[in-house]
């Protein structure tokens, strides 16, 4: 099925939670918050979170800034 | 003194007794709600050419808060060896400050304060509502919203501010933790274009005042100081100096120089002259020896 992910489409299995698309990304959980669908999904819920088709992902982490 | 919290340092110099202090003087932390930091330098991560040259930077400047921004993942970079800059940060033991920059709406730095606070786990923010990408300056009226918003929601706010003592006032009594006007324009190295605006905030709020934007260099951080700024948040001037990490070793000197000489209290200026070496006793030349200097 498909989801968009910071802008992007990606194709993922059916049923996939939150948790196992930050390891499919090869993201550390401790260092990203997740908003889908313009919600945010905080931590605790990444492992039951199963995400639906079309919806909308985005994911933020700390880059430098002043 | 009348920073009960952002000067505590100077209020027990200004009870001490006359040359007591020296050497073996001990500044204050810098208190900022729950947060304590020992530097009163605070830093930004921007604009350095790479990640091992902000870690030389930040190490070099003395700071233990440094400033970062929120940012879409960019889901194509490979990894950074070394660590990412979170994980470089957290291994550092520094207290991160996560900015809100980039928002120019009260909506758009409540949702940024949020995301940041689910990353960290921490209420403290650095608000920052911009009014337009061209000159970067902050709007007042979006900040002083999300400002109240964000204490409504329990955010430790650091509000940078533009340099309006009326602006600081209100933002105090929004439940600001900190007001840190702008020198001058972000990252233009101006350093403090209207010190007297500077001197009424520092006169008229209690909270921690840091100057935050605008410092080019050592003697404005310095100056900032002897104004009687709790604290200075630089980045640019730093990561852009041709030697960022020497110039964050002056920095920090700097900051610490205009600290110890706002707490050991400056002389009044004053127009004349004023002989530092005794006017009596002076010895008169011999009538042969002509005259000496």
């Amino acid at each position: 099925m498909k989801i968009i992910v910071n802008g992007e489409e990606r194709e993922i299995a059916p049923g996939t939670t939150l948790e196992q698309l930050l390891l499919l990304l090869g993201l550390d959980r401790g260092s990203v918050a997740i908003e889908v669908n313009g919600a945010l999904v905080s931590r605790s819920r990444y492992a039951e979170r199963a995400l639906q088709p079309e919806e909308r992902l985005e994911i933020v982490t700390f880059v430098g800034g002043g | 003194m009348q920073h009960s919290t952002g000067t505590p340092g100077a209020a027990d110099a200004a009870q001490a007794p006359r040359g007591t202090l020296g050497e073996d003087w001990r500044d204050e932390d810098l208190v900022l709600g729950r947060f304590r930091l020992r530097s009163r330098l605070l830093v930004g991560t921007g604009k350095y050419a790479s990640l091992e040259e902000s870690d030389q930077a930040l190490a070099a400047s003395g700071s233990d808060c440094v400033t970062v921004a929120l940012r879409r993942i960019d889901l194509h970079a490979p990894p950074p060896p070394g660590g990412s800059l979170l994980e470089r940060l957290r291994r550092g033991g520094y207290t991160i400050l996560p900015n809100t920059a980039g928002c120019y709406t009260a909506a758009d730095a409540v949702r940024t304060s949020v995301l940041a606070r689910e990353i960290l786990g921490t209420e403290l923010v650095k608000l920052e509502v911009l009014g337009d990408p061209r000159t970067l300056l902050p709007d007042p009226v979006e900040t002083l919203v999300a400002t109240k918003e964000l204490v409504a929601q329990g955010f430790c706010v650091l509000v940078y501010a533009s340099d309006d003592p009326i602006l600081a006032k209100r933002l105090e009594q929004a439940g600001a933790t900190s007001v840190m006007p702008a020198g001058s324009p972000i990252g233009s190295g101006q350093g403090i274009l209207n010190p007297n605006n500077l001197r009424i905030i520092l006169e008229s709020v209690q909270v921690p005042v840091i100057v935050d934007a605008g410092l080019g260099t050592a003697s404005d951080v310095a100056f900032a100081m002897e104004l009687g700024a709790a604290g200075v948040l630089l980045n640019t001037a730093i990561a852009g100096a041709r030697q960022p990490v020497l110039m964050a070793r002056s920095m920090r000197l700097a900051c610490e120089a205009g600290r110890a000489a706002y707490v050991a209290g400056r002389i009044p200026k004053r127009l004349h002259a004023s002989a530092s070496s005794p006017l009596d006793g002076v010895s008169p030349s011999s009538p042969s020896g002509g005259s000496r200097g």
